[in-house]
């Protein structure tokens, strides 16, 4: 079942796009991220242009968030101040985004440094990931209790000027902070076609020292939005996103994220965090890989 | 995309040719009357690329093929574009983009089917001046780098597009039927660009070309195709207000029917 992708263009395999919706939608739906740091990589390994994969991945992300920020929001774990300031730097993030992209397309380096920066953020945060995660499990079989949090922000943030009151979080800091933090993810989105989240979550906990309970509902608040600005930026600047494309991966990632929510309910956090850090770690390694290998076509062509 | 208009040099080479013809041979010249089975190509959703039948008749003054034969070449050009070809080294262990060179004028797409391989119709001259063959193509490097670097990318260029099927080769593969009825396929890869096409026949007798015929080909996009690619670029604010309204009320759809299942 081929279809004609008008922006890409290049016919695909329906199934293989909505498939590989679904299963970043499960993911999403199981560990609570956008999952576009897999979308992007895997429409790149199957032949879309990688401008066209990250506008269209972040289109994706937007739809496969909407009903996660519903149910915080419902729930009352969303710090709106805080998702306002996040929101507006990530919108900021996606314009200076923007003017990288064109730079790096001027000089013919996008590819090497949406690869370059994917094996580095992906590289350190499932390593992260999976050396927080075993520890937490050697913790339980031991039968040791974790060890309390401690919840501080980081002295570079203590440093900044001015200070907000951010009730919901439970912080009292520079709104600069959060509005550089949005900034870089905004930055990120617009590359890398990923909402984000996988960076803002250990930011929010480790540099902000966010109240916990409203870390995944902000960064999904701020992810909902960024991405939407980004998929605008995109459109006006590079042209790239492909309704159809982002279409179909919709279509199988919402259906996803509802199956992948009703699993992570059934098991262990622990055990989902180790999966996501393997997938996370993999996916590094194989961009990094590609990176070394020698290309089977060491040409490419642009117009211009 | 920038789009040339195609070059008007070669219609020009084209319109002289029965007057050359003429001159060459002392005797009236034999006519080409080719056609295409699509003269329009619509990619639509379902497009996945499409097989271009090229046939025609040869008219020969009095009405009688010659004793000798005679040879039929097509080719079957896209759109020119301006391009920027980048060359990949490893640099510190990855591969980076180094080298890059613009062309001017390289067709999006070119096939070209003969009756006999170029080399045993025509003479090396004859085949670069109509472009016959690949490695003919005329594509109008910018830049002051040394022929040898230059050959390297215009080789890059052809093997990239040709694995791409977007240069395509078809030796004798035109079959001509009692030296007056010929028909050639040619695929058209589904990568193609939109634009104006052109399919050229030659006939070729003794290594010159004697007649020449051209006849347009428009490659378009349609229907929802058409409509999602002109949006995009047109009213790109509004395209992607559009996207982001559609992701949302797909996310909004998927978590009231997954609360309700």
């Amino acid at each position: 079942m081929d279809i004609y992708l008008p922006i890409a263009n290049l016919p695909v395999n329906m199934l293989v796009i909505i498939g590989l919706g679904g299963i970043v939608g499960l993911l999403s739906g199981m560990f609570g991220v956008g999952g576009g740091f897999l979308t992007t990589p895997l429409l790149i390994f199957y032949g879309i242009p990688p401008t066209v994969a990250a506008a269209s991945a972040a289109t994706q992300v937007t739809g496969a968030s909407v009903s996660g920020v519903f149910a915080h929001l419902s729930r009352g774990t969303v710090d709106l101040r805080m998702g306002a300031v996040l929101v507006a730097g990530g919108v900021v993030g996606a314009v200076i985004g923007a003017g990288l992209f064109s730079v790096l397309q001027s000089v013919g380096q996008t590819d090497t440094v949406i690869a370059i920066l994917y094996v580095l953020l992906l590289g350190s945060i499932g390593g992260l990931m999976a050396w927080e995660s075993v520890q937490a499990l050697v913790r339980r079989k031991r039968g040791l209790a974790a060890p309390p949090a401690k919840r501080r922000h980081h002295p570079l943030v203590t440093a900044l000027p001015m200070r907000w009151r951010f009730y919901k979080s439970g912080l009292y800091i520079s709104p600069l902070a959060p509005l550089l933090l949005g900034m870089a993810t905004g930055i990120l989105t617009m590359l890398l076609g990923v909402g984000g989240g996988f960076v803002m979550v250990p930011a929010m906990i480790y540099l902000l020292g966010m109240q916990t309970q409203v870390v995944v509902g902000t960064s999904l608040f701020q992810i909902l939005f960024v991405t939407m600005a980004t998929t605008l930026v995109h459109s006006v600047t590079t042209k790239a996103v492909d309704l159809v494309l982002a279409l179909l991966l919709l279509v199988g990632s919402v259906t996803g994220a509802q199956l992948g929510t009703r699993i992570s309910r059934t098991v262990r956090p622990e055990y989902l965090r180790i999966i996501l850090a393997f997938i996370v770690l993999v996916v590094a390694i194989r961009m990094a890989l590609g990176l070394g290998w020698r290309p089977d076509e060491i040409y490419t062509l642009e117009p211009g | 995309m920038k789009l040339h208009v195609r070059s008007r040099h070669s219609l020009a080479r084209l319109a002289t040719l029965p007057a050359m013809a003429l001159a060459l041979t002392g005797a009236e010249a034999p006519v080409l009357v080719p056609d295409v089975s699509q003269r329009q190509i619509d990619i639509q959703y379902s497009f996945r690329g499409a097989e271009l039948l090229l046939f025609g008749a040869i008219v020969y003054p009095g009405g009688r093929p010659p004793d000798k034969r005679a040879d039929i070449v097509v080719v079957l050009k896209g759109p020119e574009q301006q391009i920027r070809m980048r060359e990949k080294r490893q640099v510190a262990g990855i591969w980076v983009n180094a080298d890059s060179m613009q062309f001017q004028s390289a067709p999006s797409f070119y096939a070209i089917a003969s009756s006999r391989p170029i080399k045993a119709i025509t003479d090396a001259r004859t085949a670069a001046i109509y472009e016959l063959g690949i490695d003919n193509i005329q594509l109008s490097p910018t830049s002051f780098a040394d022929t040898d670097e230059i050959a390297r990318f215009e080789r890059g260029l052809e093997d990239l597009q040709a694995r791409k099927g977007l240069f395509v080769q078809a030796p004798g593969t035109v079959e001509i039927t009692d030296g007056v009825l010929y028909r050639a396929h040619l695929p058209l890869s589904a990568r193609v660009l939109v634009g104006d096409y052109t399919a050229e026949t030659f006939l070729i007798q003794d290594g010159r070309v004697v007649a020449a015929a051209v006849r347009d080909i428009e490659v378009r996009k349609s229907g929802l195709e058409r409509f999602v690619a002109s949006a995009a670029e047109d009213w790109s604010l509004l395209y992607g207000l559009a996207a982001t309204g559609v992701a949302v009320l797909m996310g909004v759809l998927a978590g009231w029917v997954g609360r309700r299942v």
